[in-house]
């Protein structure tokens, strides 16, 4: 059946550079919607610039990236998805809600989804604070509930659980499968190779490559290992 | 483009500004204060109502441009304006917005350094003291633009405080303070004549000493707001929504 149903992400011999350093080199991949996909590498694998080339952000050379079939960054594109950076891209001398409630207004989405995002991201005691005063995993949150306000039907987050405690770890990965049973497509960053294990599906990416497009499963059965970090340096050195 | 959009910006911006206190009080002032050490400098005698319109034109428009221009260049370096971009906001909404914010500020600080240089200065206005407002308040609206505009072609901090002395000074120095622009060499007056600031400037001055009637000052006014539609254009054509 997974055939059928239009991906969310079809990216097709993607060349892009950062500065000079060329960092995605005829790229293909897609990223079926509906499912919790995991984008695990290194730092300077070229993770961040393949989600922002899906965002519509990136300068790219040549190739195409098209989002639910359009062509990323399309301006019907802007409301369907929704893009968390490393960074925490708030504004600091802004309190919780107030920054929400700008977005909320940029998106035209309704008032109510404020609160549905405070407490999707569990912020709602922080609501009135300063959001330049709150903590490191405070503010990436914060972040996260911005990307969350409008319902995208397609979520990019780049590095969205750094810095944050386990317990929170595990509320958000609850929350992104909520959300995927729910029907919206979500491409999660990690250098983590534990939260692989968490993920739908894997996209292993070192050099600006894909390694392996699987599910965690069946990724340690076709590399004979019991854990995503072995099956990781087992494809390195089948390459090598 | 988009009001409601837009408006949100300028709301947003605001909110920020009210949230430094410091900053709203120093935005206020400071042009005050500098126009007070004008006047104070040539207490004894009268140069001060002959420079003291240029004062008028010249301090909001240095602190306006400061403050837009590194305001938005925060926006770019904490990647607030890349989200933005990847949302529906229109560029001119976010150009605009920004205007908005700055020239309800404007308002503010353009009227009261106008009522510190006539009631505490001794400036003394032949004109419609409402024309004296309007004119300063669109030259500190073109500080505002043109700082707008600026930051879009920095990348960093340094280079954004460094467009001040090359895109203000030579307004500040061929704008007629030092030397009236006609005596200036035939080049230099060109340039000057064409400068926006010295078109506030003129303006100024001529309200105060009513050397010209109203419909001059009017048509510098024009000139001035040609100037900050155009700014708010260019500002708007040079964001981008992707970038390297």
């Amino acid at each position: 059946m997974e055939h059928f149903v239009e991906p969310a992400v079809s990216v097709s011999d993607l060349h892009a550079r950062r500065g000079s350093r060329k960092v995605l080199d005829a790229l293909s991949l897609t990223i079926p919607a509906g499912l919790v996909v995991g984008l695990i590498g290194p730092s300077g694998s070229g993770k961040t610039t393949l989600m922002r080339a899906i965002v519509g952000v990136q300068v790219v050379q040549s190739g195409s990236v098209s989002v639910f079939g359009q062509p990323a960054g399309s301006a019907s594109l802007r409301r369907r998805v929704g893009y968390v950076t490393q960074e925490a891209s708030v504004y600091d001398d802004l309190t919780v809600r107030q920054n929400l409630d700008y977005f909320r207004a940029v998106l035209g989405a309704g008032r109510a989804d404020v609160g549905r995002v405070l407490e999707a991201t569990d912020l709602g005691p922080n609501a009135g604070q300063l959001t330049g005063s709150l903590s490191g995993g405070q503010r990436s949150r914060v972040s996260l509930a911005v990307a969350l306000l409008g319902s995208p039907e397609l979520l990019v987050l780049d590095e969205p659980t750094v810095g944050l405690d386990p317990v929170l770890r595990r509320d958000l990965w609850a929350l992104f499968h909520r959300l995927a049973a729910g029907g919206t497509s979500l491409l999660v960053s990690s250098h983590v190779m534990d939260e692989a294990a968490r993920c739908d599906r894997l996209l292993l990416m070192r050099g600006g490559e894909v390694l392996a497009d699987d599910t965690p499963d069946g990724l340690l059965a076709a590399t004979g290992t019991t854990d995503i970090e072995a099956a990781f340096l087992t494809l390195i050195e089948e390459r090598e | 483009m988009n009001v409601s959009r837009t408006l949100a910006t300028a709301g947003r911006v605001l909110t920020q500004i009210r949230h430094d206190p410091r900053t709203v009080v120093l935005l206020l002032i400071v042009p005050s204060l500098l126009i007070g050490l004008v006047a104070w400098i040539f207490s004894d005698t009268a140069v001060f109502e002959t420079v003291g319109p240029a004062m008028i034109a010249l301090f909001p428009f240095i602190v306006m441009f400061l403050v837009t221009s590194i305001t938005t260049l925060r926006e770019r370096r904490t990647g607030t304006l890349e989200r933005l971009l990847s949302m529906p906001l229109g560029r001119g909404d976010l150009i605009l917005g920004y205007t908005l914010a700055f020239g309800l500020l404007a308002v503010l600080q353009s009227s009261i350094a106008v009522l510190f240089a006539v009631t505490v200065c001794g400036l003394s206005i032949a004109g419609s003291i409402w024309l004296l407002v309007a004119v300063a308040v669109a030259d500190a609206v073109l500080g505002t633009t043109l700082g707008l505009l600026a930051s879009a072609f920095a990348r960093t901090e340094f280079q954004v405080v460094q467009f001040m002395p090359l895109l203000v000074f030579p307004q500040i120095l061929l704008g007629g303070i030092f030397l009236p622009r006609d005596q200036l060499p035939a080049v230099l007056q060109a340039i000057g004549d064409a400068l926006p600031l010295s078109h506030a400037i003129d303006a100024l001055t001529a309200v105060a000493t009513g050397s010209h009637d109203d419909a001059y000052v009017v048509g510098e006014l024009l000139v001035i707001l040609a100037w900050i539609a155009g700014a708010v254009v260019l500002a708007s054509l040079t964001l981008r929504r992707r970038t390297p």
